[in-house]
């Protein structure tokens, strides 16, 4: 059995525009892949497309979750299934607890007839936010409503904590971070890396991935990986921005 | 998503010649009863009786389906059959903390605990209250003048015998844990008017939820309640009234006044999960500087139950401050009426006022009538007032989705949420996970009927 996540000839689109032209793109289980791409190349696209959003239509191409067909499955199965996706921007759910949503969303992978176990469970969540460094009174709280941008975000990650993807999408999680959350939330994620999980960071910023070391960086333009490398594109890419790959993609 | 809600055309209904009683509704003959409460019965059966049916030339009823109160023939309640089993039930699940808890059953009072009362609170049935604390009673009885379109409910509710509470906490009488009663009627045409008043003197706090349930599944009630709460210099006063009765044809009337004097915040909410029909009318009177009125309701509406729900904010004095929470919650037929008006009296600067109905409409049949209202007669005044209705967002529904949770699930763990924020408004976290738990049940039950 394959251990991969792996993206084949994926094209979607969004109100009859095509964002992805054929995106092709495999995380091995133990690996992070960083994705990096101007703004409106198509990266939350690919994470929303893969989460199952129903804006996006997916006109060709494969998403294997090792065996599994994902873009076959429901939303929540794919969730179940082992992804995870941490939001650029998290919804507010009014009058939903933190607390009470995250159960639910444990509850949804016990077997009928099983309950959560509620100090066992509480336990837990209050161990891995003290790890991210949040208040107690955040489990109180709705869903990310009122949360600053940084409170959202640590949020998504003690979701992702919580519910132990095998393969982890984090879509701009570092954007809206201080330099002390940023070290926080990577020492989250450092955390989980292991040999039975993958993860893709979307970024605008070599400075994530000085804290979450990747071992491949891919660069997405106009909905196609057009190049990737090691950790050492990122830093050119700072340097350089994006101009000289898409001068290196024109016909010579 | 949120659109505003264009009222329905009404349909006309002829004039009923009904006669809800033909005898005063007189519980038992009251003769311990003093002389000045005898008469106030008398002169309330006479009122009544002059005071016309509401007709749809009633603005007060605008929208309301004048059908739900053709009544004849009813009579009181009588003494229920199996009152152990009631006060069993009124005990399963009830909040583990509470300072006294009080059982009435068709207009009697069953059962009673007053274990945790602090010294000096007064909290006696009305009929006691009446014998040993008349003069105190008679103060604050029936002393609020309120009209709604209620008033032949009033004057109906003023002839009858009364059951339910009267209670009073003096100077500084502080209670964190609530005080519970539980009001069930039965009967086939049978109808029960339970009373609640509350004296919360100087700085002293009190905390209160009246439960209405029906004895059987199916019952043909009328409850026709009245709900006053005075709050004094800096008093406190949380009114909850969680009404479950069957949808099967238990109607119920509620009207409420709450008078709040200097620095003095009353909190009510009202929740309604059962009954056939409700009316609930509730008069906020902030009558001196720093008073503070905060209404919330959450209402769970499905097949073709009726929640009509008028609301006055009068601010009376400067520096008066109220706020109005409403969350209904509607599916299937069912219809909500909401009329609410802030008026802020001549020389009420500074005052603060708002206003906010929700709906949340979960089948196209529902229907959300919302009507608010201002008038404002005063300078420095901050008022808003807004009513929304739509449905659930589906970007709410993706988010839980994309953590694993299944569709079903994810809606209704919405429209719980969205029922809960006017709960959450409420003190008293064992309460509220009581109230909440109630409308969770009610929502289970739901799913079954699809
Ligand atoms: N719901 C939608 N309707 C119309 N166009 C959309 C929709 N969602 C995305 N798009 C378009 O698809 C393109 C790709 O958007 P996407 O959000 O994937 O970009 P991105 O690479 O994540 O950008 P950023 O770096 O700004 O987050 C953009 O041109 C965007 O305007
Ligand atoms: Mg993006």
């Amino acid at each position: 059995m394959s251990q991969s996540l792996k993206i084949d000839n994926l094209h979607a689109t969004v109100d009859g525009n095509e964002i992805l032209k054929g995106l092709t793109l495999e995380i091995p289980k133990g690996q992070v892949h960083a994705i990096m791409g101007p703004n409106g190349s198509g990266k939350s696209t690919l994470a929303k497309v893969m989460a199952g959003h129903e804006d996006y239509v997916v006109t060709d191409g494969t998403v294997l979750l090792d065996d599994i067909n994902l873009l076959e499955l429901e939303i929540d199965e794919r969730s179940r299934a082992g992804f995870f996706l941490a939001f650029q921007y998290p919804h507010e759910i009014p009058g939903v607890s933190n607390a009470n949503f995250l159960r639910a969303a444990r509850q949804a992978r016990l077997p009928k007839g099983e309950e959560v176990d509620a100090v066992a469970f509480y336990k837990e969540m209050y161990l891995k936010m003290d790890e991210l460094g949040m208040d107690r009174k955040f489990t109180g709280r709705s869903v990310n409503e009122g949360f600053s941008g940084g409170e959202k975000k640590r949020n998504e990650i003690l979701q992702m904590m919580m519910l132990e993807p095998t393969y982890a999408v984090l879509d701009e999680t570092d954007s809206g971070l201080d330099i002390d959350a940023l070290r926080i939330v990577a020492a989250g994620v450092n955390a989980m890396r292991s040999p039975e999980r993958g993860f893709l960071v979307i970024t605008h910023y070599q400075r994530l991935l000085d804290y979450i070391v990747p071992d491949v960086v891919h660069v997405l333009h106009d909905g196609r990986i057009v190049k990737s490398g090691g950790k050492e594109l990122a830093l050119e890419l700072e340097e350089k921005g994006y101009d000289w790959i898409t001068e290196e993609l024109l016909p010579a | 998503m949120s659109i505003l809600v264009t009222p329905q055309e009404e349909t006309i209904v002829p004039e009923p010649a009904e006669v809800w009683f033909a005898n005063p509704p007189l519980t038992e003959t009251d003769t311990e009863a003093p002389a000045w409460y005898r008469e106030m019965q008398e002169k309330s059966w006479a009122r009544y009786h002059e005071l016309p049916v509401p007709t749809r030339k009633n603005q007060d009823w605008r929208f309301a389906d004048l059908k739900k109160i053709r009544f004849t023939d009813l009579a009181p309640a009588d003494p229920a059959t199996d009152p152990a089993a009631l006060v069993a039930r009124a005990m399963t699940g009830r909040p583990e903390n509470f300072a006294a808890h009080f059982v009435f059953a068709n207009n009697r009072l069953i059962y009673s605990e007053t274990a945790d009362l602090p010294a000096g609170a007064i909290c006696l049935p009305l009929k006691e209250a009446l014998a040993t604390h008349g003069d105190l009673v008679r103060a604050h009885f029936l002393q609020e003048e309120k009209n709604l379109g209620g008033d032949k409910f009033a004057a109906l509710h003023g002839a009858a015998t009364l059951s339910g509470l009267f209670v009073h906490f003096p100077k500084g009488c502080v209670s964190e844990k609530p005080v519970l009663v539980h009001h069930f009627s039965g009967g086939e045409a049978r109808a029960i008017f339970p009373h609640t008043l509350v004296v919360a003197e100087d700085h002293a706090s009190v905390s209160i939820v009246d439960v209405f349930e029906s004895i059987a599944p199916s019952e043909q009630t009328l409850n026709v309640g009245m709900v006053d709460l005075f709050a004094d210099r800096g008093g406190k006063i949380q009114y909850v009234a969680l009404q479950g009765l069957s949808d099967n044809g238990a109607k119920h009337v509620q009207i409420h006044s709450s008078r709040a004097g200097r620095d003095a915040a009353v909190k009510v909410a009202f929740l309604n999960l059962g009954a056939a029909w409700v009316r609930n009318e509730s008069l906020s009177r902030m009558v001196d500087s720093g008073a503070d009125c905060q209404i919330f309701s959450a209402n769970l509406a499905n097949g073709i139950q009726e929640y009509d729900q008028r609301t006055l904010q009068s601010h009376e004095a400067q520096h008066t401050t109220s706020d109005l929470f409403f969350k209904n919650a509607l599916y299937h037929k069912s219809r909500t009426i909401f009329s609410g008006l802030i008026h802020v009296k001549p020389g009420a600067h500074h005052t603060d006022s708002f206003q906010t109905c929700r709906n949340l409409l979960g089948s196209e049949e529902a229907e959300a009538n919302s009507m608010p209202g201002l008038e404002i007669d005063a300078d420095q005044v901050k008022c808003s007032h807004g009513s929304t209705a739509g449905q659930i967002s589906e970007e709410e529904i993706f988010y839980l989705r994309a953590r694993g949770i299944p569709a079903d699930d994810a809606r209704k763990i919405i429209s719980l949420g969205f029922l809960n924020e006017s709960i959450a408004k409420l003190e008293g976290d064992e309460l509220k996970e009581y109230l909440f738990s109630r409308v969770e049940r009610k929502f289970a039950a739901l799913d079954g009927r699809g």
